[in-house]
């Protein structure tokens, strides 16, 4: 396998459950990746804490490690010094918009060249199957045995308000869209947000009823639907998926480097 | 360009979960999950090559070798 030129080899087989969604993740990723021929020595890969920032482990790129919600805030710092560097951030869905909400929010609004892949499982899968503020209303958790009556973000909405310039939406179903979104991400010159829908068998699985990893990735091909479809017409409960933003807007590390000259302006 | 022809189905069993999701959305049915729960290519011959199996494998576990 081509891709196995881009993996940790010693580190599989990975941690993560028989199922979880996260591994397709990787796969998708990595698909991209070699599609597009990048060289590892071009990709800085940063993650937080939790089941899916386990993914940096795996990948034989440059990699950080960070802390709980704060990946994008290291990146940023990253993408700051080394601009020419492609930035690639893995999120859970909690670590992403829970403890690393605020980071997410402001690095949208900066729009600076990040990549961000929001894998939403709508659980913390690491600790136990805590809910999340992805799980959304009626969710069983173990922090929710009667039931969540929190509502959910919209990963998707949220982005848009906070100003990224690229936003999409896929599951881990749809593993050729999501090589190509992902693809598209990576080569999108601004701060851009990809949600992928990925299945947590052992936790939100279990406790919801959900069945295995087959019938949660059957239940993302029956509940999603291409953006403006006519199947959406006829039915708004089903999600939409696909690129929901991609527009230019003046990138923060070309900004920057504009007010250094600026100000180094006769010197 | 000619349709791919099936070589070998590379299964690495030490990285192999047996979820059994490649088994569930193989449009041919070509795998099956063994005794020891890791996946085994049963119908290589109604092979169709469409690497879905290794596309959406969560363990990196499959490779479809093809020729042209």
């Amino acid at each position: 396998m081509a891709l196995k030129a881009y993996l940790r080899e010693r580190f599989f087989p990975h941690l993560w459950c028989p199922g979880c969604g996260h591994g397709t993740v990787l796969n998708g990723l990595l698909q991209a990746i070699e599609k597009m021929g990048l060289s590892r020595n071009e990709i800085v890969m940063v993650s937080g804490i939790g089941c899916s920032s386990r993914i940096t482990g795996y990948v034989d790129f440059h990699t950080l490690h960070t802390i709980h919600g704060r990946a994008l805030a290291f990146a940023t710092g990253v993408k700051m010094a080394r601009p020419e560097l492609n930035l690639i951030v893995p999120m859970g869905d909690g670590d992403a918009l829970a403890i690393g909400g605020n980071h997410f929010i402001h690095a949208a609004r900066r729009n600076i060249d990040i990549t961000a892949i929001v894998m939403n499982n709508r659980i913390y899968g690491m600790t136990g199957g805590q809910f999340s503020p992805l799980s959304g209303e009626d969710v069983r958790a173990t922090t929710a045995p009667y039931l969540t009556i929190d509502p959910g973000f919209d990963v998707v909405e949220l982005s848009k308000a906070a100003g990224a310039t690229f936003v999409a939406r896929t599951t881990t179903f749809h593993i050729k869209q999501m090589a190509d979104i992902i693809q598209q991400a990576i080569l999108h010159e601004g701060f851009s947000v990809v949600e992928i829908f990925s299945q947590c068998p052992t936790y939100f699985g279990r406790k919801n009823k959900a069945g295995d990893a087959v019938d949660m990735i059957a239940y993302y091909k029956e509940n999603t639907t291409p953006i403006g479809s006519k199947a959406k017409k006829e039915n708004p409960n089903l999600i939409e998926r696909g690129i929901f933003v991609q527009n230019e807007k003046p990138e923060y590390c070309n900004q920057y480097e504009q007010l250094v000259q600026k100000a180094m302006k006769g010197r | 360009m000619a349709k791919p022809k099936l070589e070998k189905h590379h299964i690495n069993n030490d990285w192999c979960k047996g979820c059994g999701i490649c088994v569930a959305l193989c449009p041919k049915k070509v795998l099956e999950l063994d005794d020891h729960e890791k996946v085994s290519a049963l119908r290589p011959q109604d092979c169709i090559c469409c690497k879905l199996c290794e596309l959406r494998c969560p363990d990196l576990a499959i490779e479809v070798e093809t020729k042209e």
